[in-house]
């Protein structure tokens, strides 16, 4: 069982020991990274409960078509990496790579129609700052794009380290660092990736789809 | 060194600077992080000389009112999050935690590593931004001030403190993840030694409030750098929730400050008083207490903040309520040195010390949690006591009792006993006088923050800068003495003071692997008076 040595780590006793401090680990991780999204939607929720109709207005200019496209793609790429996850628990190698090719290739799909809209919000001046324009709205509509622009933006540099750690999880697994007695980090990384989807999921219609008729 | 004849330990297993920088020895990290907090100390008092200093004479003539905004914003910021918050943490429970609980190191070593690299990218940043001229809004960082108003380096300040952070939260995840999953053998949760639960509780606190300050300083970056107003009331948006965020973290960061030190008093207490420590599973649970209650209190810094009167009165209720399990500690504490056959070495005269300052402290909050009382109160010199008390009184001085206490275990020598016991001294007469008089300046009306004030107050502020001088003496002594001995120190025995704990029962100072064989533990904590103490 020479694989078995080389994976345990030599501050733990044993596999079952290392498995539960990595899960453990990252469900902790987790604890934090909802803790500071949450700062973001605590504001989101006391401006929009305070401005209702400046944000619903200011809402109708981002594109509900592309976000509930990326949506989508977000929701298939979860889907993705529990078969990459799967993969790896029956020590399919090819498996777990094809699912997280997947997965990665739809994250920076989503990474690019996200780009896509934020070049657009240059375009129309929907960018908080100075060159800010939006014609007869009020001036809370900036409150809502300066929302908009910290919880997206946010969120899309937790989807670009995501696929950092799938990329390095592709290197791993063709290295034949993953069996069926050790595959944690695919699993880690896959908690990570559908805690970025969910924090979507909750982002899109707070953002693109509250108050839209 | 004449360490020829000594076994291997993590300090001589390898040399060179290679070998440190990449360290993935807990204890090695610990010692980084002693350094590094060091060095940040001595910076954070260099402020705190000058701004004494200057208000030695009610004349602001030593700096200007700028530069003095200034000096207390960087002499708040460098002892907080560069200091306090790290210290014992980073120190002492990054050294002890595995070694108290039976284990070989920390669950992840490497991001315990990379937690002190953040936390140097992070005073790296905020050292730029003090020899780019500081900054001047105070270490509250309040909006507007610090978006629109103030011309000072708040970006990078603010940039600093965002990456510190995640050092914080890396520790955070590492104590917890190693509390739940590396007992050793019989080590069940109450036999847990007390420090292990009062940095599982900070942990906790690390985990759950560090991430909403790094959000919140970063709704700052981001509009103080773009334009992205969150806060801006220009756009309708709200200053006050700014506020709020800050404080939800902050005074929760109180406890992370003080729980620790917390810890360490249970650990000296019952080793000079040779007894079991009494009420253990309540000063257990009031740490987990002190963590949860610690996040529903914020609203008292914000009596005065447009807060409606009935948020003010829930939270004034609940500041007291957090009361209760500091006094469960301090009661059982006493307790325990009841009867107790008490010797007097440093560390307990660091301990002894926490406990009446705390007490004063604490007691002090609670004048500052009565909403009528804090309006008279509040933004004065009163509030500067009383945190201090907490903060310099509480934490420093368990800081000092626990370096004392595991300075054997972790250098292999004794520190020298007389001048430290003098150095005790010195701090707690030190620490008084410049602090007490600073209770009597505010309740008279002397308000923070200014670098002048009417004649009436001369007196009071000569004798704290008196006391501070005093106090600096107190901390400058260690500093010699400390280094002087790792050479000339007598050399430790594993188990120097009799004390009960795992930590005892391996070399002074830890072989890297920590102990020869994984210890099982057959009893519980502070089973004093020791049977024949025996070495693992
Ligand atoms: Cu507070």
């Amino acid at each position: 069982m020479s694989s078995r040595t080389s994976t345990v780590a030599h501050q733990f006793d044993d596999a079952e020991q290392q498995r539960n401090a990595s899960t453990l680990g990252i469900w902790v991780f987790l604890v934090t990274e909802i803790m500071m999204f949450g700062g973001l939607f605590t504001a989101y929720v006391l401006y929009r409960s305070s401005y209702p109709e400046a944000f619903a207005a200011a809402s109708h200019h981002l594109n509900a078509t592309l976000g509930a496209a990326n949506t989508i793609v977000l929701l298939s790429s979860s889907l993705s990496m529990a078969l990459a996850v799967r993969a790896s628990q029956v020590g399919s190698r090819w498996g777990t790579v094809a699912g997280l090719v997947v997965t990665i290739v739809l994250g920076c799909i989503f990474l690019g129609v996200k780009g896509y809209e934020y070049a657009s919000k240059f375009e129309e001046n929907l960018v908080p700052g100075p060159f800010f324009d939006l014609p007869g709205a009020e001036p809370q509509s900036e409150l809502f794009f300066s929302l908009y622009f910290a919880m997206t933006g946010l969120h899309a540099v937790h989807m670009v380290i995501g696929v950092g750690v799938l990329a390095t999880l592709v290197v791993m697994a063709l290295r034949r660092r993953f069996d069926a007695d050790y595959h944690n980090p695919v699993e880690i990384g896959g908690l990570y990736w559908h805690f970025v989807d969910i924090v979507w999921i909750y982002l899109f219609p707070l953002l693109y789809l509250l108050g839209r008729h | 060194m004449d360490r020829a004849e000594k076994a291997v330990d993590y300090l001589n297993a390898d040399y060179g600077v290679r070998s440190w920088l990449l360290t993935r020895d807990h204890k090695r990290i610990a010692i980084l992080y002693l350094l590094s907090i060091t060095v940040m100390f001595m910076l954070g008092s260099v402020f705190a000389v000058l701004i004494r200093l200057e208000l030695l004479t009610p004349a602001g003539d030593v700096v200007q009112a700028d530069t003095y905004n200034k000096l207390f914003t960087m002499h708040g910021i460098v002892m907080i999050f560069f200091f306090l918050v790290p210290s014992i943490p980073a120190v002492l429970g990054n050294f002890l935690l595995p070694l108290m609980i039976g284990a070989r190191d920390l669950a992840f070593p490497r991001l315990n590593l990379l937690s002190w690299y953040v936390y140097m990218v992070g005073a790296a940043f905020t050292l730029w931004a003090v020899i780019t001229g500081g900054v001047d809004t105070g270490w509250t960082f309040y909006t507007p001030y610090s978006t629109t108003a103030s011309h000072t380096n708040v970006l990078a300040t603010a940039v600093g403190i965002f990456i510190t952070g995640f050092s914080s939260i890396l520790t955070g995840v590492n104590f917890i993840v190693t509390i739940h999953t590396m007992r050793a053998p019989g080590m069940t949760w109450f036999r847990l030694p007390l420090f292990v639960w009062a940095h599982y509780a900070t942990s906790l606190i690390m985990i759950l409030g560090t991430p909403v300050i790094a959000i919140t300083i970063l709704m700052l970056g981001l509009e103080r750098a773009f334009g992205i107003g969150i806060f801006d009331p220009a756009l309708g948006g709200d200053p006050i929730l700014f506020q709020h965020l800050f404080w939800f973290y902050s005074h929760p960061a109180v406890y992370i400050m003080i729980l620790p030190s917390m810890g360490v008093v249970s650990e000296i207490i019952t080793c000079f008083a040779r007894r079991r420590i009494f009420g253990y599973s309540f000063i257990a649970a009031s740490s987990l207490a002190i963590a949860v209650f610690g996040f529903l209190v914020w609203g008292h810094h914000m009596f005065t903040s447009t807060q409606s009167v009935y948020a003010a009165m829930v939270f004034s209720v609940l500041s007291f309520a957090v009361a209760v399990p500091s006094a469960v500690k301090v009661f059982n504490w006493t307790a325990t040195l009841y009867r107790g056959s008490i010797t007097f070495e440093a560390p307990m005269l660091f301990a002894l010390g926490f406990i009446g300052l705390f007490t004063i402290g604490g007691l002090t909050g609670l004048f500052l949690a009565a909403l009528g009382l804090d309006v008279h109160v509040h933004d004065t010199y009163f509030v500067v006591a009383h945190f201090h008390y907490i903060m310099v009184g509480g934490a420093l001085m368990g800081y000092l009792g626990a370096i004392h206490f595991w300075w054997p275990k972790m250098t292999g020598r004794m520190y020298p006993e007389a001048p430290a016991r003098i150095s005790a001294a010195l701090v707690f007469v030190g620490f008084n006088l410049t602090f007490f008089p600073q209770f009597i300046l505010g309740y008279l009306g002397m308000p923070r923050r200014y670098h002048a004030y009417p004649e009436e107050f001369q007196v009071l502020n000569v004798m704290s800068t008196t006391g501070a001088s005093i106090l600096g003496v107190g901390y400058l002594v260690p500093l010699c003495y400390l280094i002087w001995s790792l050479w000339r120190g007598r050399v430790a025995e594993a188990n120097p003071w009799g004390a009960a704990g795992l930590e005892w029962r391996t070399n002074s100072p830890p072989p890297t692997e920590n102990f020869a064989a994984t210890p099982i533990v057959e009893e519980e904590a502070y089973a004093y008076p020791l049977k024949e103490p025996e070495v693992v």
